[in-house]
């Protein structure tokens, strides 16, 4: 399988500070199911905003795509960041908007038109079970429901690579399997996912996941990872 | 390009977009006074200019009356055989003494009193030419001919017109300046307050252009809303000051009244503020957004 993410050397500091993440090689291939592990502090997070582009590193190389992220100019990244689908723990979803309209947002971005729009907008609804609530904003839908419209939203536009932050954190158990299912069936369809975790209970659910451990900024396994 | 039908609601502050419509309302409002006092004061320029630049004030200064009557006629029929003079008149005496009167009294009327003759002349064009050729004509007919230009007697009269369609067009680019300011602001302002709305699209893979345009869509809107507000309430203003001053009777009020092409200028005022504040809203939301990755 062709590599899609490649990490070389790659540190990353905020500031003055010390590094957050530190000398992270590894390579993740097209279509595989990567869990995320590591305590808080670990920099779990720090390096899903390498990943889906919300930060660069202070060194080393980050190629995405096969491209050199860390050399390529600003004005590119919105054209990668459309090819990458985002989940977070806690939704980050318009609040005006409608549960249509969130899911609807990266098409808007991509250009679709808008007559073309409903047809994958619905698609979307029904696979992650909300089409009764396409109205619906989001403070009046459940934690469950809001992750699900996150998801949809993630998706819609079938990006190459999945990068989901503690998604499961403010569900229950049963919407967290329920998730999970979302995203191994994404990953069927041949999606790259990471997805960032404190929940050890859902390794098991995706046979053929593999698993990055983070401690202190540093991969565990740096070449187990591929 | 992100729809229109997404725009509304991401960025959805209408108590905020209200106060925007009345601000600009207010800047367009004082804009349009002070255009259309720049145009009306052009306009007074433009009528002193005609009124005052083709027109010369020819004296006979001659001791001897027989002597300066006869200057005169010859004078007259000179001025009068001119291709360049529309019109030259003697100025009647009695109408003179009259104009002395007050500061001679009752010996301004004596007719032995030296008074030169005065002949009034109005050219067919007042450029400068025209103007120093009649001139030399008249100076033709005898050592004491003085001629005075009205224009150079009213000078002051016509800078201070000009200094006020002066003040007038700088308070115009002020208030220009300031929407850009107050505009600059609301975008950054706005930046802040959608600050999460932002942080997701860019996310999606908004380019900077996409939501600058946002920005200046919405901006553009509030502008025109309160543009077209702020220039009908002075356009109204104007207007009936226009009739006020038009029931003054006075040659320099009718050159104060603005022409169809002035208030054409005055009602594009709004669309010309409201592509100001769309380009300044862009510069405020793609440099501030040049900052983020």
């Amino acid at each position: 399988m062709a590599s899609i993410v490649q990490f070389e050397n790659v540190g990353l500091r905020y500031g003055h500070g010390p590094e957050t993440l530190s000398d992270l090689s590894f390579t993740l291939s097209e279509g595989t199911f990567h869990f995320l592990l590591g305590a808080s502090g670990a920099g779990k997070t720090s390096l899903l905003r390498l990943l889906y582009l919300a930060q660069r590193p202070s060194r080393g190389v980050i190629r995405l795509f096969g491209e050199d992220m860390v050399l390529s100019p600003r004005e590119r990244l919105p054209g990668f960041r459309r090819r990458i689908g985002v989940v977070f723990q806690d939704f980050r979803l318009v609040p005006h908007l409608s549960a249509r309209d969130n899911i609807a947002l990266p098409l808007r971005v991509a250009g679709m038109p808008e007559d073309e729009l409903a047809g994958p907008v619905a698609e979307m609804l029904a696979w992650v079970g909300l089409t009764d609530r396409a109205d619906a904003r989001p403070p009046t839908l459940s934690g469950g429901e809001q992750q699900r419209v996150a998801i949809a939203r993630a998706v819609i536009t079938r990006p190459e690579i999945l990068v989901a932050d503690e998604p499961t954190g403010n569900v229950d158990p049963i919407m967290a399997e329920r998730l999970l299912k979302l995203f191994a069936s994404l990953n069927r369809l041949g999606t790259t996912v990471v997805m960032a975790t404190h929940d050890h209970h859902l390794l098991h659910r995706v046979p053929d996941a593999l698993v990055m451990q983070l401690e202190g900024g540093r991969l565990l396994n740096p070449v187990g990872t591929a | 390009m992100i729809g229109r039908a997404a725009v509304q609601p991401l960025l959805d502050d209408r108590q905020g977009r209200r106060a925007m419509v009345w601000i600009m309302a207010i800047m367009i409002f004082l804009t349009t006074l002070s255009a259309a006092l720049g145009l009306s004061t052009q306009g007074a320029g433009r009528a002193l200019d005609r009124q005052l630049a083709a027109r010369l004030t020819v004296q006979v200064i001659e001791g001897d009356a027989a002597r300066r009557d006869a200057v005169t006629a010859a004078l007259l029929g000179r001025l009068r055989r001119s291709a360049e003079v529309a019109r030259a008149n003697e100025v009647d005496r009695a109408r003179l003494a009259e104009l002395l009167e007050p500061w001679l009294g009752e010996a301004g009327l004596d007719a032995d009193l030296p008074m030169p003759a005065m002949i009034d002349v109005d050219l067919r064009s007042g450029d400068d030419a025209t103007v120093a050729r009649v001139e030399a004509l008249a100076r033709t007919a005898g050592d004491g001919i003085r001629v005075d230009r009205h224009a150079t007697w009213l000078a002051p009269v016509r800078a201070f017109v000009a200094a006020l369609g002066w003040t007038a067009l700088g308070l115009v680019l002020v208030m220009a300046s300031a929407t850009a300011a107050v505009v600059l602001l609301v975008a950054r302002a706005g930046l802040d307050t959608h600050r999460g709305t932002l942080d997701i699209l860019h996310m999606l893979g908004s380019t900077d252009l996409q939501i600058a345009r946002l920005f200046q869509r919405r901006i553009g809107q509030d502008t025109l809303t309160g543009g077209l507000i702020g220039a009908l309430a002075g356009g109204l203003l104007v207007a009936l000051l226009g009739q006020r001053m038009a029931t003054l009777d006075s040659q320099l009020a009718d050159g104060v009244s603005l022409r169809p092409l002035d208030w054409l200028v005055i009602a594009l005022l709004p669309i010309a503020f409201t592509l100001l504040a769309m380009f300044a809203a862009r510069i405020a939301v793609l440099r501030r957004l040049a900052r983020v990755l």
